[in-house]
């Protein structure tokens, strides 16, 4: 059983625009893919989908089997059995993705005490571990997020994730909002607990640079439509579509510039 | 620390005001309708603060108005805030049309300034210190409610319901763990600006007559009282003015420095 099958998924507005057209793709478990697209290319779009969490005023069409459940047409209550487990998001900006009002360690304790069914002192603990997993400090644990750092944040935002247990991680352009030198350790710990933990991951990203780091395949999106997909190396190498090669282009671009510049 | 300061100063005046009128609840200087002081004393001696025009003792009827107005204060928070509360969270998560229907009701009851509203049903209803609650009460419940409404609207909009969601949090567990906490600190700082509000619109009705009727003491209807000889007597007229500015200002006091303490990303930052 795959860990995501989507096929000919559609996302339609409520007035009529289709902002992703007849979308597939499929993750086996432990795989890794990665979704990139300029800004409003459906990237998002298509992640919340997989959940089943469109705003209201969008519809899915097609088909998204997750852990083996079809998202699309599933009641909510049922669909909440499945999301954590099958699936779960880090987001982009740690900061609203965090309940403001609520310390870390509690947020943390909510989906494992209820996937773990733990309590009292053994909650506890493994709040402290799961911390401890993203290298965060115990004190991490009574702090609300405004008083952590950037970097602290979007660890304490993957370890809720990764409290769910989950067979997939979608992480939705979970460094964009970090300083680079961050992004490097943020990347280099998501790495190392995708693969320790065998958790297939979708990287949704508008960074070729960083998806060519994490992902085995990739799928370029754009205005809602795949223009292409396949082994990231090849498509590195040899991009067959004007966009892809224009992402690529830029780049390399970027990487002369910074060899000019620092010889 | 500006909110400690703030929340304090307004503790002591409400305190002030209810320390009064819990005292008057066990002694009173005089009794309320008692009327042989003689008409219009001068304060001092066996009346402390002189007597009004009917010859009874000033500072037993503003202690026993102390009274007054906090039930009317906290008794129309008790009711608009229930109500308001309640039906905010309806219209929050209610479906598109039901929240239309709400929301248009609440809109013309909001047109309807609280005094008019009041005025309407202390009218219809006999009047009696409930009835002012209830009157003033409603009015507040629309105001309260639609707060509340833009207040879950706000919150179920934000990053974190989604994340929460993401991770198989049921509604009722994200409206207990997640909207009621994000929603309370406003709400709170709110309903404690509605206390003073509302013991305003007491006195304000008091005055145009259609208050709690006597036996019942009231500061606005010593001051409509005093208002013939306020030269000739201006403690009658000063006294009850100064209670109620203490009360209000004490309430809004308590009302901002609530909103710092229970803020904790303001609390942190000073």
């Amino acid at each position: 059983m795959s860990a995501l099958a989507v096929t000919g998924l559609s996302i339609r507005h409520a007035d009529g625009r289709e902002l992703v057209h007849d979308l597939s793709l499929a993750l086996a478990p432990g795989e890794r893919l990665g979704l990139i697209g300029e800004s409003g290319s459906g990237k998002s779009l298509t992640a919340l989908a997989v959940m089943g969490l469109l705003p209201a005023g969008m519809a899915a069409h097609g088909s998204v089997l997750l852990g083996g459940t079809q998202v699309i047409g599933t009641p909510d209550r049922r669909l909440n059995r499945v999301r954590g487990r099958a699936a779960a998001v880090v987001f982009q900006e740690p900061l609203t993705a965090m309940d403001p009002l609520m310390r870390v360690g509690r947020q943390l304790a909510g989906p494992i005490r209820r996937r773990r069914g733990l309590r009292g002192a053994r909650l506890r603990a493994a709040v402290l571990s799961a911390l401890a997993e993203v290298r965060l400090p115990d004190r991490a644990a009574v702090a609300y997020p405004h008083e952590l750092s950037g970097g602290q944040r979007q660890r304490a935002a993957i370890a809720m994730a990764l409290a769910c247990e989950p067979e997939l991680l979608i992480a939705d352009e979970p460094t964009t909002a970090l300083d680079v030198t961050v992004q490097a350790e943020i990347l280099a710990l998501l790495d190392g607990l995708v693969t320790g933990r065998g958790m297939a991951l979708l990287f949704i990203s508008h960074d070729l640079a960083v998806i060519a780091e994490v992902a085995d395949r990739v799928v370029v999106l754009k205005d809602g439509s795949m223009v292409e997909s396949g082994r990231t190396r090849d498509i590195v190498r040899e991009p067959r579509h004007a966009y892809t090669r224009s992402l690529v282009d830029s780049a390399w671009a970027l990487e002369g510039e910074l060899d000019r510049l620092a010889p | 620390m500006r909110g400690r300061l703030t929340f304090a100063a307004g503790c002591a005046l409400v305190g002030l005001v209810l320390a009064v009128a819990l005292v008057s609840l066990v002694w009173l200087p005089y009794d309320p309708a008692d009327t042989t002081g003689g008409r219009l004393a001068p304060p001092g001696g066996a009346h402390l603060l002189g007597t009004d025009k009917l010859g009874r003792d000033l500072l037993t009827q503003l202690m026993a108005g102390a009274r007054t107005a906090l039930i009317a204060g906290i008794g129309s928070v008790l009711v608009g805030g229930l109500l308001g509360v309640t039906g905010g969270l309806l219209a929050g998560f209610a479906t598109r049309w039901l929240d239309d229907a709400l929301s248009a009701a609440l809109d013309i009851v909001i047109a309807f300034p609280t005094l008019l509203l009041a005025m309407l049903v202390a009218a219809a209803r006999e009047a009696s210190l409930g009835s002012v609650v209830l009157a003033i009460g409603l009015g507040m419940s629309a105001i309260v409610a639609r707060l509340t409404r833009v207040l879950v609207k706000r919150v179920l909009a934000q990053d974190y319901i989604t994340a929460a969601r993401t991770s198989g949090t049921s509604w009722p567990r994200i409206v207990a763990e997640h909207v009621l906490p994000n929603i309370w600190p406003m709400l709170l700082v709110n309903l404690a600006l509605q206390l003073g509000l509302a013991v305003l619109a007491e006195a304000a009705l008091s005055y145009l007559g259609l208050g709690p009727p006597p036996p019942n003491a009231s500061w606005g209807r010593l001051l409509q009282e005093a208002q013939a000889t306020v030269l000739t007597a201006p403690t009658g007229a000063i006294a009850p003015g100064v209670l109620l500015v203490v009360l209000v200002v004490g309430t809004n006091l308590v009302a901002d420095g609530l909103r710092d303490l229970a803020d904790p990303t303001r609390r942190r930052s000073r």
